[in-house]
């Protein structure tokens, strides 16, 4: 569904991404695993079109989404959870689901299937995004990227710093998405939450795709793990 | 003549003074708030909408109101398309770069300069005041006649205007979808391309509606100060001196920078001189910059 074939990405001059490939199926969790600095985040980057990729395709459904301007591609139906939740902080929550609402038109129906994922929300409406506290903040970094109602789903550690309770909540909602289909491409340093979750997992080092398993096999032979993450 | 009155007249022509700055600085703040791109050339939107309001008022002639309201509708309009245009042609092949904006929009203050001067020639115009009705100062009013202690109806008329746009500008960005859609923009630019926000056509909205926000303000003032080609470059140092005071992109900043310089302009060119009120300014400046350099009410750079 979500193909990226060969792809080289440059920061200036400096390579960061070499010869990449990699696919995602609709209801298909793919998990990219790698020490910090290893192109993970750069990889979602590039299939945003936030990073321009210098040679080789990025496809969405047939369709060649890596040479297309990067505000055109979140409309093709990918869903985007940055980094540090990249929330726009200024705003209300409700202006934040509003952005990601406008991404494809979405209305009234989307909203409140977003907001009944995740209830604290609702509560939280009408404060700035700056004010919610650090799970709060993910599940509207979440609920932004849903309100576009993506066919496929880029989440750039949606765990990271957050208590075992959200971690667990998020991870409900990300296998919920996987049953309705959506392909999700999942960067995570948690492992336990990657084995539990992941169908797939690839990977990373100095921008080159090393390795790839199915998350049952890692499970008894954790040495992958080992070898390019190190725990 | 009492202090009194005489504060009282000072006060209503800073109001005008600060009700125009307001404007003026709000569209210069509005462009760097969300581009990031200092804009030299400001003033000089706002040279043209004084000379274009003088060319269709003169154009139109017959009663003044005709020429004033064509020229409120055409010269924001001309002028914001023109700033659109230079943000497509030259701005976005710089990728607002903001060294490289500063020089070219330098470039962009003295093409519309000497373009003007080809174009509308180097006399100052006057336009006339759609109306324009001698109010006494009521409070005073009888005893002190001749001493001259009066406004006019026009210039309360641009207070209110001044006032309407601005709330209209707010009501704009914080009521709105394109309101949304700039400060998605504004606060990450990276993340509002994430969710399918055209950054490139936001800018050049934005250009051009920061430019015709400064146009709009000259066609209000141009009855009261006339036009002249280098009329630019006063409104340029103070929509700066009212920028930095009042932190750059902070829309109740501008505001409040405005008022007060706008005010302290119009009170202390009365009791003093206009020299006293600039230098006055400039200190404020340079003490806002040494002591808090993100303005009065701007958000720390991230």
């Amino acid at each position: 569904m979500l193909n990226v074939t060969g792809i080289d990405c440059f920061y200036g001059d400096v390579q960061v991404l070499r010869d990449l490939s990699l696919s995602v199926q609709r209801g298909e969790i793919l998990c990219l695993l790698g020490r910090n600095g290893a192109g993970k985040t750069t990889t979602l980057k590039a299939i945003m079109g936030l990073v321009p990729v210098r040679s080789g395709t990025i496809t969405l459904d047939g369709e060649t989404i890596s040479t297309l301007p990067a505000h055109a591609v979140p409309k093709r139906g990918i869903g985007y959870v940055p980094q540090g939740r990249r929330l726009f902080a200024e705003m209300t929550v409700a202006e934040n689901i509003e952005v990601g609402l406008q991404t494809r038109g979405k209305g009234e129906k989307t909203r409140e299937k977003v907001l009944t994922l995740f209830p604290r929300l609702r509560d939280r409406y009408r404060q700035r995004a700056e004010t919610l506290s650090g799970g709060e903040q993910q599940m509207l970094a979440m609920a932004r990227a849903l309100a576009v109602e993506p066919d496929a789903l880029l989440l750039d550690e949606p765990t990271e710093g957050l208590q075992p309770s959200m971690i667990s909540l998020i991870r409900d909602v990300v296998s919920g998405l996987k049953d309705q289909n959506v392909a999700i491409v999942l960067v995570e340093q948690r492992i336990d939450t990657v084995l539990s979750l992941a169908d797939r997992v690839v990977f990373i080092e100095n921008g080159v795709l090393r390795d790839e398993a199915h998350a049952a096999d890692l499970k008894n032979n954790p040495d992958l793990i080992r070898k390019y993450v190190g725990v | 003549m009492d202090l009194g009155p005489q504060i009282v007249l000072a006060s209503l022509d800073g109001a005008v003074t600060a009700a125009v700055l307001a404007l003026t600085a709000l569209g210069l703040s509005l462009v760097f708030g969300v581009m990031r791109v200092v804009n030299v050339a400001h003033g000089e939107f706002f040279m043209l909408g004084a000379m274009i309001a003088w060319f269709v008022a003169s154009a139109i002639g017959g009663h003044p109101a005709l020429g004033f309201v064509a020229a409120l509708v055409i010269a924001p309009l001309l002028v914001g398309g023109l700033a659109a245009s230079a943000d497509w042609l030259i701005i976005k092949r710089l990728d607002y770069e903001p060294e490289a904006t500063i020089v070219a929009t330098i470039g962009l203050l003295y093409i519309l300069q000497q373009g003007a001067l080809i174009t509308f020639g180097p006399v100052a115009q006057a336009v006339e005041a759609p109306f324009n009705h001698r109010i006494e100062i009521p409070w005073f009013e009888g005893s002190n006649v001749g001493w001259g202690l009066f406004t006019t109806s026009y210039k309360l008329f641009v207070i209110g205007a001044a006032l309407t746009i601005l709330l209209g500008v707010w009501l704009l960005l914080s009521r709105t979808k394109t309101g949304l859609l700039m400060r998605a923009t504004q606060l990450d630019r990276e993340t509002a391309q994430a969710f399918g926000i055209p950054v490139e056509k936001v800018y050049a909205l934005t250009f051009g509606f920061g430019a015709a926000i400064a146009a709009l303000a000259a066609v209000l003032i141009v009855p009261i100060q006339q036009a002249d080609y280098l009329m630019g470059g006063d409104p340029l140092l103070l929509s700066f001196i009212v920028v930095i005071i009042g932190g750059l992109g902070s829309l109740r900043g501008t505001l409040i920078a405005a008022l007060l310089i706008g005010m302290s302009d119009g009170i202390i060119s009365v009791f003093f001189t206009p020299t006293l009120a600039k230098i006055i300014a400039t200190l404020v400046v340079a003490m806002v910059l040494v002591f808090r350099p993100q303005g009065l009410f701007g958000a720390k750079a991230q």
